[in-house]
């Protein structure tokens, strides 16, 4: 390979080297900019990956549906806001966060949204990532350059990943940036770190969507099913996975008659079996961060709440509540990932 | 051993109970044309990835420009350039986006790689086009260019699978030129798989015939025509046009054994078959003229006589037959 020859451009009559040195901000700047300078193969392909979400139509009509939804949420949310924060709430210190999370009962709230609509930017932005390359031929010639194999999963699933992180911190500080400017109240330290992990959870929860439907572009070989697959999912764990949970427990639920610790032994296994969904596991790991009141996720014996009074938990503490929570959706995810990482490895690539 | 860019030993491939690949032993020379000729299914393409890397042999060893691409796959793909069967490029692209993109892949920094690219599709023929999208590309136009971004890594190894397929006759010379040029002034070492053995014939310096996941014969054209057709290397083929009288003679008009005792004093003629209307006499040597001189004697017009040069249509049905005469 040839040695890239260096340009020797002036600016205002002076070097670039002296410019560089005067200011060595603006040298590295215009490094990364630089059009000779050798980039990484990782970099290439999450930078190709990258920009074809961003140009891709469906990420357009994405983003204009989620934007959409949360300007509605946002407008709710401000339109109820003064009858939002009553005197006797716990949650009352706690303005801001109920930009996120108070409806009138029309449109569901910022955080209602979200879990709605994140499996369905997840799988959107997975479920063709490996298959189409295949279907359009390019996937041998790619895997033919000097390049791992896995850069090109893990340039996929990173380019979806960057793209859902910015569009959802814009989002969060939308929010936020409306809600600052029509209810006049800055937030606190702890609710801006509130609303910041609210985001982080958000990705981590289209992250688990994403993996899985890129898992599934691995398995099938038209996009159509493994959209479909993914939607599948998607609908079982929102509708009928609770559905059939009921369905199971109620067989044995205790009677009215049975002690206080079978019964929280049935509650705490009908809640183990819900936690299965990631749905479950985002909505209370979300209602802790964005309630500080929410002191457990489990049942509480009388005994255990007898004598408490009703407060707001410190952000570390309801960090600590969700961690579970966290770790239970992180696994999921490295789960998936595993899963089409070890098959998409292990596949022999024809080019037909 | 010297010489040889690519040395294939004793490689097998195997899926489940079935042999894609038995025992292939093959050597093959610096900066030669190679082709790799057989029917579908017979090995082509599963050997090609086993020099790629890009699939693993069950047992035997690839070596390509001294690199094991089993085992270090990513020096092999820095030197071969692979164009697969039927490339396919991002359609939502330009031509010269994708080059670009895989000359970056290639380790190539941006200014480098589109000077490059634009100097290759100026090679291949698809200046115009380097702005369209490759959606909006015919067949030819993308298997040239699919040529083009084999060649953009400056490889030293060429592959190409069937890279003939689907494009019209005009289109098929233009890129075989390409290739042998490309070949002969870059010193590039050219595989070339196909089953069309015309395009191989045209191009390639040696060819190895592939049945079945065996190497049946390697070598060049004449060698092996040599090797195969070694009773009778010459045929004659001749029309004959005989008197009205002598046709209506019996049912059996002018047939291959009354042609063959009249020319049983011509030494090296060794037999005589008809098809139709065509005769072919297999001699030893040729005997063209005399066998010419024969049939006017004896008052016989000829319509047509033909020495047949043997072409690697004839090798590969002769292999066939006994390829599978083998088995």
């Amino acid at each position: 390979m040839n040695k890239p020859e260096y340009r020797q451009t002036t600016f205002l009559g002076l070097r670039k080297e002296a410019i560089a040195n005067i200011f060595p901000f603006i040298n590295r700047l215009s490094q990364n900019w630089n059009e000779e300078k050798v980039i990484h193969p990782f970099r290439v392909v999450l930078n190709k990956e990258i920009s074809d979400h961003v140009r891709s139509w469906r990420f357009i009509i994405l983003i204009l549906l989620i934007s959409l939804t949360c300007l509605g949420s946002i407008y709710t949310a401000l339109a109820n806001f003064s009858k939002a924060a009553g005197p006797n709430d716990p949650d009352g210190a706690f303005f801001f966060l109920k930009l996120f999370t108070i409806t009138d009962g029309t449109l569901p709230s910022f955080v209602v949204f979200i879990s709605f609509l994140g499996p369905l930017l997840g799988i959107s932005l997975g479920f063709d990532a490996v298959n189409s390359e295949y279907n359009h031929r390019t996937l041998s010639r790619i895997l033919s350059q000097p390049i791992y194999r896995d850069y090109l999963l893990n340039a996929k699933f990173l380019a979806a990943l960057t793209v859902i992180s910015v569009m959802f911190f814009a989002l969060g500080f939308l929010v936020m940036g409306f809600g600052l400017v029509n209810i006049g109240i800055p937030p606190t330290v702890e609710e801006f770190l509130r609303i910041l992990t609210f985001v982080a959870l958000s990705i981590l929860y289209v992250a688990f969507w994403l993996n899985l439907s890129i898992l599934f572009s691995v398995q099938f070989r038209q996009p159509a099913t493994s959209a479909l697959a993914g939607i599948a999912v998607w609908i079982f764990f929102s509708i009928f996975y609770g559905m059939i949970v009921n369905l199971i427990t109620r067989s044995f639920a205790p009677s009215e008659l049975a002690g206080e610790n079978q019964v929280i032994a049935f509650e705490s296994f009908k809640l183990g079996l819900l936690r299965v969904m990631p749905n479950q596991l985002f909505s209370e790991a979300t209602s802790t961060l964005l309630m500080p009141s929410v002191r457990s996720l489990g049942p509480l014996s009388m005994e255990q709440v007898y004598g408490t009074i009703p407060g707001p938990l410190p952000f570390g503490q309801s960090l600590l509540l969700v961690w579970p929570q966290v770790t239970g959706l992180l696994a999921a995810t490295l789960l998936c990932f595993a899963l089409s990482y070890f098959s998409f490895m292990r596949r022999e690539i024809r080019s037909r | 051993m010297d010489g040889n860019i690519i040395e294939l030993v004793d490689l097998t491939k195997k899926y489940g109970s079935f042999t894609a690949v038995n025992q292939l032993n093959l050597s093959i020379r610096k900066s030669e044309i190679f082709g790799l000729l057989g029917p579908n299914g017979a090995g082509k393409s599963t050997t090609i990835l086993m020099m790629l890397g890009l699939t693993d042999p069950t047992s035997g060893s690839v070596t390509v420009c001294g690199i094991n691409p089993t085992t270090n796959p990513i020096e092999a793909k820095r030197r071969i350039g692979y164009l697969p069967e039927d490339v396919g490029f991002y359609y939502n692209r330009t031509g010269a986006e994708n080059l670009i993109y895989t000359a970056q892949l290639n380790g190539s920094p941006e200014k480098l790689a589109s000077q490059s690219a634009e100097q290759l599709l100026a090679r291949v023929g698809l200046s115009e086009e380097s702005g369209k999208k490759t959606g909006k590309y015919s067949r030819g136009m993308l298997q040239r260019l699919g040529l083009a971004d084999v060649l953009i890594k400056n490889p030293e190894v060429i592959i190409l699978d069937e890279p003939t397929l689907g494009i019209d006759p005009t289109g098929v010379r233009e890129f075989l030129d390409l290739i042998v040029a490309l070949s002969r002034e870059e010193g590039i070492t050219v595989l070339f798989s196909s089953h069309d053995l015309h395009h191989v014939q045209q191009v390639c310096d040696r060819v190895g015939l592939f049945v079945g996941g065996k190497l049946l014969a390697e070598g060049d054209i004449q060698s092996l025509s040599r090797k195969l057709f070694a009773k009778s290397p010459y045929v004659i083929e001749a029309r004959l046009s005989v008197k009205e009288e002598e046709k209506s003679e019996g049912e059996l008009i002018f047939t291959a054994a009354r042609l063959q005792a009249l020319l049983i004093n011509i030494s090296g003629v060794n037999e005589v078959t008809k098809t139709n209307d065509l005769f072919e006499i297999g001699c030893s040597s040729d005997t063209t003229a005399e066998i010419a001189r024969v049939l006017v004697d004896a008052g016989i017009g000829i319509l047509h006589l033909n020495k047949k040069e043997y072409g690697l249509a004839d090798i590969y049905y002769r292999y066939f037959e006994g390829g599978i005469g083998h088995e």
